[in-house]
């Protein structure tokens, strides 16, 4: 069990360009289809629940489910997992410590992983409102995601609110909505 | 070890513990206060080192702020320093989730948390889509580019399950390259983007 955890982590954690953000389909793939450690709905809690953490999206997620498979022992190995391979590349950095930035190998390299990034974003955005139900356009429920979705976004993008108050804003929402 | 390398992993580490929570909620404001941090207050690096560091530690998998702290700490005192400096950035976030975890997992059945959480969710879809559109800004400064994008969004959706994106990255990086080398034959640049990225959206 640690082990598997471990090893999902490391993989993860090797992709994981983007902050994680990108990589939140995956580690709902790993741990509800593959593993079967979640269910659908319990990954969702713990996506939002990483969301109010501070600390990197793909990060808190894993940290989350170790902890809730095996305490903090698996709190700890999923963290370890998910580190470890940049603090490997960082020091493989550290250690020759090219002048990398401004190669032009590395520029033209980043110029498609940027794009490559971006898409995992989004379809990841794709697969968390396709779990909620945003894309049912029926009835009350629906609607009423997709309205809380656009002011939450309205409120980063243009109001350019810290997304910890807009969080808490929204769960003030919620409970008057749906309490 | 000497006095003075013990004395500089405990600052590190000291520094980046108080970093660490300020990353909360995605961290907009984070590599400009470890910049304060680094480069003002403690003089361990220039700030033009400060902003190599910042642009390597966000081309490297993983999240900047943690590749940042363990690059800054490598600089400052090798591997040791790198540790330290891990340990600090991640030790108030590790607290945080399992502490939320736990709290969460006591309440969840209450009617009030499960109605705001409800709404939370369609928050983070929000928090998810503004990352994309922050990355996508830097991303998206050619056709070719945009193309690219299309292409990976088709793709996964397409292929669910059955396409890795490890395969997606990989091809992501060869095309940019290609397309690079193209261009570069035919007489034409990259054009050069409008501003230095700031890679806060790999928080």
């Amino acid at each position: 069990m640690l082990l598997k955890l471990f090893w999902m982590t490391l993989k993860i954690g090797l992709m994981s360009f983007g902050g994680g953000y990108s990589m939140v389909p995956w580690i709902g793939s790993e741990v509800v289809d593959r593993y079967g450690w979640l269910t659908e709905s319990r990954f969702t809690e713990m996506v939002s629940l990483s969301g109010l953490a501070p600390g990197p999206m793909a990060t808190n997620i894993a940290i989350a489910v170790g902890y809730e498979q095996a305490g903090l022992t698996g709190a700890i190995v999923a963290a370890l997992g998910m580190i470890l391979p940049s603090f490997l590349i960082i020091a493989a950095i550290g250690v020759l410590y090219v002048k990398i930035r401004g190669s032009k190998r590395l520029q033209s390299s980043l110029y498609g992983l940027r794009s490559v990034v971006t898409g995992l974003i989004i379809y990841s955005a794709l697969m968390l409102a396709r779990a909620n139900g945003m894309f049912e356009l029926t009835g009350w429920f629906a609607w009423s995601q997709l309205i809380i979705f656009l002011g939450s976004l309205a409120a980063l993008m243009f109001f350019r609110k810290h997304p910890v108050v807009v969080m808490i804003i929204s769960g003030l929402v919620g409970i008057a909505l749906y309490a | 070890m000497r006095q003075q390398e013990k004395q500089n992993l405990w600052l590190l580490f000291i520094s980046f513990l108080k970093i660490g929570p300020m990353t909360f909620g995605g961290g907009y404001a984070v590599l400009a206060v470890m910049e304060r941090e680094v480069s003002e207050r403690r003089k361990w690096l220039q700030a033009s080192e400060a902003a190599d560091v910042f642009s390597i530690a966000g081309s490297v998998p993983g999240a900047v702020a943690i590749n940042s702290a363990m690059l800054i700490g490598y600089r400052v005192a090798g591997l040791f320093g790198a540790i330290a400096a891990l340990a600090g950035i991640l030790l108030p976030t590790f607290a945080i989730i399992i502490a939320l975890s736990a709290v969460y997992l006591i309440f969840r059945d209450q009617p009030k948390v499960e109605a705001a959480f409800l709404s939370i969710r369609a928050t983070v879809v929000a928090l998810v889509v503004y990352a994309a559109y922050r990355i996508g800004r830097t991303a998206a400064v050619d056709f070719p580019a945009i193309l690219i994008i299309i292409l990976t969004v088709g793709l996964l959706y397409l292929g669910r399950g059955v396409i890795h994106p490890a395969l997606l990255i990989a091809g992501g990086v060869a095309a940019g390259i290609w397309i690079v080398r193209i261009r570069k034959r035919s007489g034409k640049e990259i054009p050069p983007k409008k501003e230095e990225p700031v890679y806060d959206y790999m928080i």
